[in-house]
């Protein structure tokens, strides 16, 4: 695998210079062996590391693999002033790319919008496969706890600006999972979202309509969900692992 | 086959039953059905039971095997439904083994047909019951990293825990759904009801 083999590189590179010389400055010691020196074991150290370092402590990965990741957390990126950014605002209004991921029942209502009866693409709307190309995230009704365990990467993967479409009442209440032992109540608690349709399921009809809607809030520059999420990001981190027990994923998967 | 054949009791099918009550003391036979019956068995023969059934009267397919809480009795139902092809009937082995303590346990049948190991595990993870032996039966199956009461045990409170763990929305109401179709959806036949 390409993690064993990065290590091993890692270690026979480090290992003749760190048996030749003691080498006592912590500045010229490189930051990702820092890492590994323990104190992402303790709650103090984690809480230095982020602190002081501005670092993520990625508790939740073996330390062999820390070092392969991402451990800073997301920026705010300002939007522009002015007339540059009520273009791009547009641009990105008329070419909404949706992160093609069946996350509930509610996925379901996404084939009719697409096929010809309701054509979401004659409004700049289609589907695209990895987190990576996309800009929509629809969340296709309840979340449970395994799929937020996914919906947080694939969320954090996608690049910025980035919007959230909550799709059905599971999304914004739990809906008829409201008291189950697995699907969470709020969505909003976890990652931002943009606009909320209500219904169960809602139509395709609603669908656009919450589609049109969020082109006039982006159009309006108030989908700033991004920023939101780099904004609050312990606080969304925390309501995150809260449920997610296992962790063991980086903490900002990019 | 025709219907009228598919509503009797294949006769070989009693001859099973006198067979297997004899050599492992079954018991209770419930006929609910002409190709659908149950019977129970002490927690120590239902291998050996199975086992005959499968290799000796042709029972050789696990329809499934699933778990029923009867928490006022302070056991767990254990059921075996297992399928005859040739009989085209069905059979269901109930055991029962205690709720709490180390007695929650039950000896695997993966090796008479494999996909009982998912079973287990299921099992394991939503019940508690354990089966030492299976392959895989400490893995998660549909939880991850649950650490609480196994949820499908009456007495945990999903309500509690919800409301505990994930972020109530306020607000949220909960109608009576004859009183709120009375008075929303049919006000003009309300007085007719």
């Amino acid at each position: 695998m390409a993690d064993t083999t990065i290590t091993r590189i890692y270690a026979e590179k480090g290992a003749p210079g760190a048996a030749a010389v003691a080498n006592p400055d912590p500045r010229t010691i490189d930051p990702i062996d820092r890492v590994e020196s323990g104190d992402v074991q303790t709650v103090e150290g984690q809480l230095r590391i982020f602190t002081q370092e501005l670092r993520l402590a990625n508790e939740g990965l073996a330390p062999e693999d820390r070092r392969n990741f991402c451990d800073h957390p997301p920026e705010v990126i300002k939007p522009f002033r002015g007339f540059w950014e009520k273009f791009l605002n547009w641009a990105r209004s008329e070419s909404l790319w949706i992160l093609g991921f069946g996350t509930g029942c509610g996925a379901i209502e996404l084939r009719p919008l697409m096929t010809s009866r309701f054509d979401m693409y004659r409004y700049g709307i289609q589907p695209r496969p990895t987190p990576r190309q996309s800009c929509v995230f629809v969340i296709g009704g309840y979340a449970s706890v395994k799929t937020m365990k996914r919906i947080v990467p694939s969320y954090e993967q996608m690049q910025g600006p980035k919007f959230v479409l909550g799709l059905g009442s599971c999304t914004i209440n739990g809906g008829m999972y409201w008291d189950s032992y697995n699907t969470v109540n709020r969505l909003d608690h976890y990652i931002p979202v943009d606009v909320y349709i209500a219904g169960c399921m809602p139509r395709p009809e609603s669908l656009l309509a919450g589609f049109m809607e969020l082109k006039r809030m982006i159009k309006a520059g108030e989908c700033e969900g991004a920023n939101k999420y780099a904004e609050n990001f312990e606080w969304y981190k925390a309501n995150q692992k809260r449920i997610i027990k296992d962790w063991n994923m980086p903490d900002y998967n990019w | 086959m025709n219907a009228h054949e598919a509503l009797q009791t294949p006769p070989e099918v009693h001859a099973v039953f006198k067979d297997v009550h004899l050599r492992f003391g079954v018991h209770g036979l419930e006929e609910v059905r002409p190709d659908q019956a149950y019977v129970r068995v002490e927690r120590d023969d239902a291998v050996t039971l199975l086992t005959h059934l499968q290799a000796i009267h042709g029972y050789t397919h696990l329809a499934f095997f699933t778990a029923v809480d009867r928490i006022e009795d302070g056991v767990f139902e254990l059921l075996y439904l297992v399928h005859n092809y040739h009989l085209r009937h069905d059979l269901g082995v109930i055991v029962e083994v205690p709720r709490e303590g180390d007695g929650c346990t039950m000896d695997t049948v993966h090796h008479l047909w494999p996909a009982a190991a998912t079973y287990q595990r299921e099992m394991r993870e939503m019940f508690g019951v354990a089966f030492p032996g299976c392959p895989r039966v400490e893995e998660n199956f549909a939880l991850e990293g649950w650490d609480e009461l196994p949820p499908m045990r009456r007495d945990f409170d999903t309500r509690e825990y919800s409301e505990r763990v994930y972020y109530a929305r306020p607000g949220r109401k909960t109608h009576d759904t004859r009183e709120h179709m009375k008075e929303k959806i049919y006000p003009s036949e309300a007085e007719t009801w």
